[in-house]
């Protein structure tokens, strides 16, 4: 690997939720990890997620969710990377989500669920442990 | 079918795989861009520069739904600063932006300054190189919200656009400071604020008082409130008027030569550099060098005589140099 590749992930909000204060936590934990972080805000439909990571190249998804909504949106984003030959990007999850959800998501091709409580170092150091970087 | 060939198909993905290579600045990425060459130099490229804050993402969104009204293709670089702690960055100019980024016709890359200065990435001209290939009309880039010191967004724009507010106190003396010599179009954002009649009055002292452009172009200031879209109408027609201008008095070709210029010999030092470096590399390492340096056994000016003799000796022996690959 290139000593001047850098992790590139994508942190958006799907769904309705009314703030992204959680998210901008994450962000921020990501940038401190040395980490490039593309941040589009609320509200984002699965189709600006997916189209968003497909122009920044990143090698991950963060997705952030509060509203519940989860069990739509992480497998409508997951089937639209497979429909743009995009799923080599993995895609993980966090918010408050309840556990006996977590084995659909996974089947969903969520590479991973990180729940309320999890440390930002145990979501950085799986995100370093799961991506290979092209070159 | 490599990287190239795809792009010039319409492959996104691969343009955008392009782009990252580029900017991680691995070796391959120049096989690419020779190829990828002789399909640009098409795009009309706009620099939006001006303090933190003061608006340019919500412009740029506002000038992007204009110009795909006129059925122009758009690609945007936006530029956000690297932490020079953690190498890190949050990348947020998308945010304003993000209306557009399912619309066929507008790509969005984010990059990182990554230690560069001058208000861009090291990558930014062959990024636009790439969207410029990919046939996008206009290439519109956003700079890193700094003050001073961005003008190196002159050597790559062909209409440079400056955005500052009113209400800062000191408005005047920062864009005195270095942004004046840059703008050819002047915008005061946030003008619903008070202030803006007056800093677009001193804004207006301060152009007469500058001594004459040789491309003989006076800019002109534009008042907007992008976040309503106000004014953005008249700002984009400044754009054109700034085109024509150069295009009527022939001064687009120097516009582009001169940027042409910076970029190529910007790459010559670059790789210039690498190559001498990775020489030095196998005998005397270069922290041996500055501690000889450091402890006045030596002398830089001698020492770079020194190494430029032995590297062009070297040259002419090998007839290859540097390490990598050498694509022709
Ligand atoms: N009041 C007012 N606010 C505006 C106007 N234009 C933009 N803003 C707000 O100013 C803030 C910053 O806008 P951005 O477009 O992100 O500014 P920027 O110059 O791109 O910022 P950086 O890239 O961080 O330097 C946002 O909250 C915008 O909504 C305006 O005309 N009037
Ligand atoms: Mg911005």
């Amino acid at each position: 690997m290139s000593p001047k590749r850098k992790i590139r992930i994508l942190i958006a909000k799907p769904g309705l939720d009314g703030h992204d204060r959680g998210a901008r936590v994450i962000a921020r934990g990501f940038r401190d990890a040395g980490f490039e972080v593309i941040y589009t805000g609320l509200h984002q439909t699965p189709e600006q997620i997916v189209a968003t990571a497909i122009q920044e190249d990143v090698d991950v998804i963060g997705l952030s969710a509060l509203s519940g909504a989860h069990d739509y949106l992480f497998p409508r984003i997951t089937e639209l990377l497979r429909e743009e030959g995009a799923d080599d990007i993995t895609v993980i999850g966090g918010g408050i989500i309840p556990e006996e959800d977590i084995p659909e998501l996974n089947k969903a091709g969520v590479k991973a669920i990180f729940t309320p409580g999890t440390r930002i170092e145990e979501a950085v150091a799986w995100v370093k442990g799961h991506v290979k970087l092209r070159g | 079918m490599g990287l190239a060939e795809r792009i010039l198909k319409g492959d996104v993905r691969a343009a955008a795989r392009l782009m990252r290579d580029i900017d991680d600045d691995l070796p391959d990425a120049w096989h690419e861009l020779k190829k990828l060459y002789p399909k640009t130099g098409r795009a009309y490229i706009i620099g939006v520069t001006g303090l933190p804050g003061s608006g340019k993402s919500t412009l740029v969104d506002k000038i992007v739904e204009i110009f795909r009204k006129e059925g122009k293709t758009i690609g945007i670089v936006a530029v956000d600063p690297t932490s020079p702690f953690t190498g890190g960055a949050i990348l947020g100019d998308r945010i304003r932006m993000q209306r557009h980024s399912t619309d066929d016709g507008v790509f969005i890359r984010s990059l990182a300054t990554r230690g560069y200065l001058g208000g861009i990435s090291r990558s930014t001209h062959d990024i636009i190189n790439v969207m410029d290939a990919m046939g996008k009309d206009i290439i519109i880039v956003e700079t890193v919200g700094v003050g001073q010191d961005e003008v190196e967004i002159v050597n790559t724009a062909h209409t440079s656009i400056v955005v500052t507010v009113p209400g800062l106190g000191d408005e005047v003396q920062i864009i005195k400071a270095g942004l004046l010599e840059i703008a050819d179009i002047f915008v005061i954002n946030k003008s619903e604020r008070e202030g803006a009649e007056k800093l677009e009055q001193e804004l207006r002292v301060m152009i007469e008082m500058a001594p004459p452009r040789q491309d003989g172009w006076t800019p002109p200031i534009f008042k907007t409130e992008a976040v309503l879209g106000k004014g953005v109408f008249e700002l984009i027609y400044g754009v054109s008027r700034h085109r024509n201008s150069l295009i009527e008095s022939k001064k687009l070709d120097g516009k582009n030569k001169l940027r042409t210029k910076k970029h190529f010999l910007k790459l010559l030092q670059t790789r210039l550099l690498e190559s001498v470096l990775g020489r030095m590399e196998e005998g005397e390492t270069l922290d041996k060098m500055l501690q000889q340096l450091v402890d006045r056994k030596g002398n830089p000016y001698g020492l770079v005589e020194k190494i430029m003799r032995e590297h062009l000796k070297s040259h002419l022996r090998s007839d290859h140099g540097g390490k990598g690959k050498t694509h022709s």
